[in-house]
C-alpha cells in the first residue's frame, strides 16, 4: 500500500469530524473519496500530508508515519507529494511562472535552467503555453486551476491530492480538468487521491471511489460496483435522491 | 425595609416586551398618584423587590463572575498561543535561506515606504511644540528653552510614540491583512506543502524588516521634528537660529539618542510580530480578515504604550 490511513478521528472543538477513517491507496491508482459537502474530505486529505494532525489514528505514507516525522523528514515527503487545492491557492503577488517555479527553487540539485525548462513543460501539459507572465488575477477559474496543477506535476511527484478540482467549473471546463488528471496518471504514472462530490468526474477519473460518511468511509468499490450497489447511503448520493437519503438515515 | 431596584418595564413582565404605553394626560382618572411616581422611573422603568431584587443579584454576579472567567481564559489562551508563535518563528531563524532573500523587499516595505508618514506627522509635531512652548514659556523662561523642549520631547516621546501609533496603522494592518488574506485562501497551506517553513518565508522577514526599520523612520521624524520646530521659531516666535541651538543643546544627552531607537526598535518588533500573529490566526473570510487587521491595529497601539511606559520605566 502506498497511502494507508488507519482509525484517522478528527474534531474541531465540540464538532466531530472524522470518527474512525480506514483506507488504502494502492501504488499507481486514482482513488475518488466522494462524500456531502461538510464531511471531512478535505480535513482527510489534509492529514496525508501533514497540513493537519489527526488526534487520533495513523497516516502512513510508503510505510513512514506521518505523525512522527521531524520537520526535515516532512519536507522530503512533500517533495513527493503534488497538491492541487480547491480554488488553485496561488501567490496573488506572483505572476503564474513565479508560481509553478516555487516548489521547484526547494528541490535540492535543481539549477535555474531546469527550473525555467520545467516550468515551461507544466505549463505546456495544462495547456497554458504563453500564460507564464500573467497574474493568478488575469486567469479565469478554469486557468487557475490548470496553473495549480501546472505547480503540483512540476515538481514530479509521486502522489498527486486534489481537493475538489473541478468544483464551480462549467461542464466543458470540468470535463478538461477531467481529461487532464487522467492524462496525469497516464503519463506520469502517479498515484492520486481526487476529493469530489461530482459523480460524473468520480466515475471518469478513478480507479476506485470511496465514500466518507458520517465521519468513516461508508463504502469503496470501482465505478462499476458503485452503479450496482445496493447501499442506500451511497445510492441517494450517486443518484441525488433527497428520499433514500432520509430512509438511510 | 424594602430594597428595591429598577429594571425595564418590557424585560419585567413575563411574556416578553410590549408596546410602549401611552403617555398619562394630567387629571387622566387611573393616574398613578404621587408617591408611587416618585419611586418609578421615568420612561418605562418599574420597581422590583424583595426576592426578585436578590434573585437579579445573584444572577448579575454570577453573569459577571462567568463572563471575567471566561475573559481571563481568552487572554491567557491568547498568551499560550502567542507564545507558541512566537517559539516556531524563533525556531525558523535558522532557514537563512528561506527568509534572507525576502528580507530587502520587507525592508522596502515596512521602512521606506512608511519614511513619508513618519516625516508628515514629525513636521506638524514639531511645529505645535515650538508653538505650544513659547506659548507656555511666554515671560517666565527664556525663550531659547523652546529649543530645549522640541529636542528633547521629540527624541524621546513624540517622535517613536506618534510614529509608532502611526506605523501601527500602516504596518500592522498590512501584514494582518496580508497573511490573513493568504491564510484564508490557502496559500499558507501551498507554502506548506511545497516544503516551506512557512514562518521562515513570512513572519521572520517581517519581524526583523520591523526591528531595523522602525528606528530608521523614528531617526527621520526626530530630526524632521527639530527642524520643524527651528523653522517655526525663526519665522514665528521671532527666535533666532543662535537661542535655538542654545536650547537645543543644553539638555542634549546622547543617551536620548539610543533611548529614542530602542524604544523605536521594540515598537517595530511589536507591530511585526501582533500583525503576523492575528494574519496567521485568520479564520473564516473576508470578515475573518478585517477583524484580524482591527485586532492587530488595536492590540499593537495598545502594546506601544505599554512599552513606552516600560522603557520610561526601565532605562530612565
Amino acid at each position: 500500500m502506498s497511502i494507508e490511513l488507519r482509525g484517522i478521528h478528527k474534531a474541531f472543538g465540540p464538532k466531530r469530524v472524522l470518527t474512525g477513517v480506514d483506507l488504502d491507496v494502492r501504488e499507481g491508482e486514482t482513488m475518488a473519496i466522494i462524500g456531502y459537502s461538510g464531511t471531512g474530505k478535505s480535513v482527510l486529505l489534509k492529514t496525508v500530508v501533514g497540513l493537519l494532525e489527526p488526534d487520533r489514528g495513523t497516516v502512513d505514507v510508503d510505510g513512514e508515519r506521518v505523525g512522527e516525522m521531524t520537520h526535515e523528514e516532512l519536507t522530503v515527503l512533500r517533495r513527493r507529494i503534488g497538491y492541487v487545492f480547491q480554488f488553485a491557492a496561488l501567490f496573488d503577488s506572483m505572476t503564474i511562472a513565479e508560481n509553478v517555479a516555487m516548489g521547484l527553487a526547494r528541490m535540492p540539485d535543481v539549477g535555474r535552467d531546469e527550473i525555467d525548462e520545467r516550468v515551461a513543460r507544466s505549463l505546456a501539459a495544462v495547456g497554458l503555453e504563453g500564460y507564464g507572465d500573467r497574474l493568478p488575477s488575469e486567469l479565469s477559474g478554469g486557468q487557475k486551476k490548470r496553473a495549480g496543477l501546472a505547480r503540483a506535476i512540476a515538481i514530479r511527484p509521486k502522489y498527486l491530492l486534489y481537493d475538489e478540482p473541478t468544483t464551480g467549473l462549467d461542464p466543458v471546463t470540468t470535463t478538461v480538468i477531467d481529461e487532464l488528471i487522467r492524462k496525469m496518471d497516464e503519463e506520469l504514472g502517479v498515484t492520486s487521491v481526487v476529493i469530489t462530490h461530482d459523480m460524473t468526474s468520480a466515475g471518469r477519473i478513478a480507479d476506485r471511489i470511496a465514500m466518507l460518511y458520517d465521519g468513516t468511509i461508508r463504502w469503496v468499490g470501482t465505478p462499476d460496483e458503485m452503479a450496482a450497489t445496493d447501499d442506500r447511503v451511497v445510492r441517494a448520493f450517486v443518484e441525488g435522491r433527497p428520499d433514500l437519503a432520509e430512509e438511510a438515515a | 425595609m424594602e430594597a428595591a431596584t429598577y429594571r425595564r418595564g418590557s424585560e419585567s413582565r413575563q411574556g416578553g416586551p410590549h408596546p410602549p404605553r401611552l403617555p398619562r394626560l394630567p387629571g387622566r382618572p387611573g393616574a398613578r398618584p404621587a408617591a408611587r411616581r416618585a419611586r418609578t422611573r421615568p420612561s418605562g422603568w418599574t420597581a422590583i423587590s424583595g426576592a426578585g431584587y436578590d434573585q437579579t443579584v445573584k444572577r448579575i454576579l454570577m453573569d459577571s463572575t462567568a463572563w471575567l472567567g471566561r475573559s481571563a481564559t481568552d487572554v491567557a489562551g491568547g498568551f499560550g498561543r502567542f507564545g507558541a508563535f512566537a517559539a516556531r518563528a524563533g525556531r525558523s531563524l535558522p532557514d537563512t535561506r528561506t527568509w534572507l532573500r525576502l528580507l530587502g523587499e520587507q525592508m522596502t516595505r515596512i521602512g521606506v515606504d512608511s519614511l513619508p508618514i513618519g516625516v508628515f506627522i514629525a513636521t506638524f509635531t514639531g511645529i505645535v511644540l515650538a508653538l505650544q512652548a513659547s506659548y507656555t514659556f511666554t515671560g517666565a523662561v527664556p525663550l531659547y528653552f523652546v529649543g530645549a523642549l522640541v529636542q528633547k520631547t521629540m527624541i524621546m516621546e513624540l517622535g517613536p510614540v506618534l510614529v509608532g501609533l502611526a506605523l501601527a496603522g500602516r504596518v500592522g494592518a498590512n501584514i494582518a491583512a496580508e497573511i490573513g488574506s493568504m491564510r484564508v485562501t490557502e496559500q499558507i497551506d501551498a507554502l506548506e506543502t511545497l516544503a516551506y517553513n512557512p514562518y521562515a518565508y513570512l513572519v521572520v522577514p517581517r519581524l526583523i524588516a520591523g526591528t531595523l526599520m522602525f528606528p530608521v523612520v523614528v531617526a527621520f521624524a526626530d530630526v524632521t521634528g527639530i527642524l520643524a520646530g527651528w523653522v517655526t521659531a525663526l519665522n514665528l516666535l521671532d527666535m533666532t537660529s543662535a537661542e535655538f541651538v542654545k536650547g537645543l543643546r543644553l539638555f542634549f544627552e546622547p543617551f536620548d539618542v539610543r533611548f529614542s531607537l530602542i524604544k523605536a526598535s521594540s515598537f517595530g518588533f511589536a507591530v511585526a510580530a501582533i500583525g503576523c500573529y492575528f494574519g496567521f490566526h485568520t479564520r473564516g473570510g473576508a470578515e475573518g480578515v478585517g477583524k484580524a487587521t482591527t485586532s492587530a491595529v488595536v492590540v499593537s497601539s495598545m502594546v506601544i504604550l505599554v512599552l513606552d511606559a516600560f522603557w520610561a520605566a526601565a532605562l530612565l
